[in-house]
């Protein structure tokens, strides 16, 4: 697509805070008619880079106290087949989100839990029971951030 | 605290950030206005944080994303708040969390290509304060995103 101007940026920075305002009310935050910031708006959602909405909850307030990190490394590679790992992760309820990445490990992992028993089974009964897992590391999350990126 | 309402409610949402209220409404079958009002008292008490849109950064050109894990010198005073603060200023780092863990953080860095990830890290990454030591990730793919939670 063609770069974004000021305006875009502005109008990126206000829907990533807040997703439910109207065209108009984005419009009055960055200076724009309300028409004028409806077809930026549509623009940006056409050309993908709006990808769409988020929830943000509060975790604990949930009953998910826990969210562990885990580096996984497959065991023996070239023999495991990615595709029966990634199938067999995706699976998983507690892990709400795989990449596959290249450096020390394979894949890392999100996995929220009640708390830490809970992780401890999903880890034990699950996660080490996946098809070629070989080393893991967990990292317990303690504070999140999402910061606004360049624009 | 949350009832069955504010379960349904949530649920439903989760499954499909897009929704409006008045869209809730009706695929849970309830008026509108009771919806709108138990979304603001979940916002309220701190359940429901926010609604935010998600930037694809690909679609802006972004096409490499690197998740960096951290560890800090933590003989230096106050070596958490200094680094974190100095990272939020790099307009390319788009997530920072802190763990209970081998890693004491991890950012996730975005860049146009690897020509412009590797100036970021020598100009922007590696002044940051307090590194000990520091791994890279570099994000393949992503096999599983999933934020519905079983609430």
């Amino acid at each position: 697509m063609e770069p974004l101007d000021p305006k875009d940026r502005a109008i990126l920075r206000v829907v990533q805070t807040n997703a439910t305002l109207s065209a108009g009310a984005v419009g009055r935050a960055v200076g724009l008619s309300q028409p004028a910031a409806w077809r930026r708006l549509r623009r940006l959602r056409d050309t993908g880079v709006l990808r769409g909405r988020e929830l943000s909850l509060d975790l604990e307030k949930l009953g998910f106290g826990v969210t562990v990190f885990l580096g996984i490394k497959l065991a023996t590679r070239g023999r495991v087949s990615l595709d029966d790992f990634e199938r067999a992760v995706s699976a998983i309820p507690e892990v709400r989100r795989v990449d596959h990445v290249l450096g020390r490990y394979d894949y890392r992992l999100r996995v929220t839990a009640r708390d830490l028993p809970d992780f401890e089974r999903v880890l034990r009964r699950r996660i080490m029971a996946l098809p070629g897992v070989g080393e893991v590391e967990a990292n317990v999350l303690l504070s999140e951030e999402r910061l606004p990126g360049p624009i | 605290m949350l009832d069955d309402i504010d379960r349904r409610i949530l649920r439903r949402w989760q499954a499909d950030p897009d929704m409006t209220a008045a869209d809730l409404a009706a695929a849970i079958g309830l008026p509108a206005a009771t919806v709108a009002r138990r979304i603001e008292r979940l916002r309220e008490a701190g359940v429901l944080r926010g609604v935010h849109s998600v930037i694809d950064w690909t679609a802006l050109g972004y096409a490499v994303e690197v998740s960096l894990r951290v560890q800090l010198d933590k003989t230096a005073p106050r070596a958490f708040d200094t680094f974190m603060a100095a990272a939020r200023k790099v307009p390319e780092v788009t997530e920072m969390q802190t763990f209970l863990g081998r890693v004491d953080l991890r950012l996730t860095v975005i860049a146009r290509d690897m020509a412009h990830w590797q100036s970021l890290y020598r100009d922007a990454i590696l002044t940051l304060p307090h590194i000990a030591e520091i791994e890279a990730l570099m994000h393949v793919a992503t096999v599983k995103t999933d934020q519905t939670l079983p609430i």
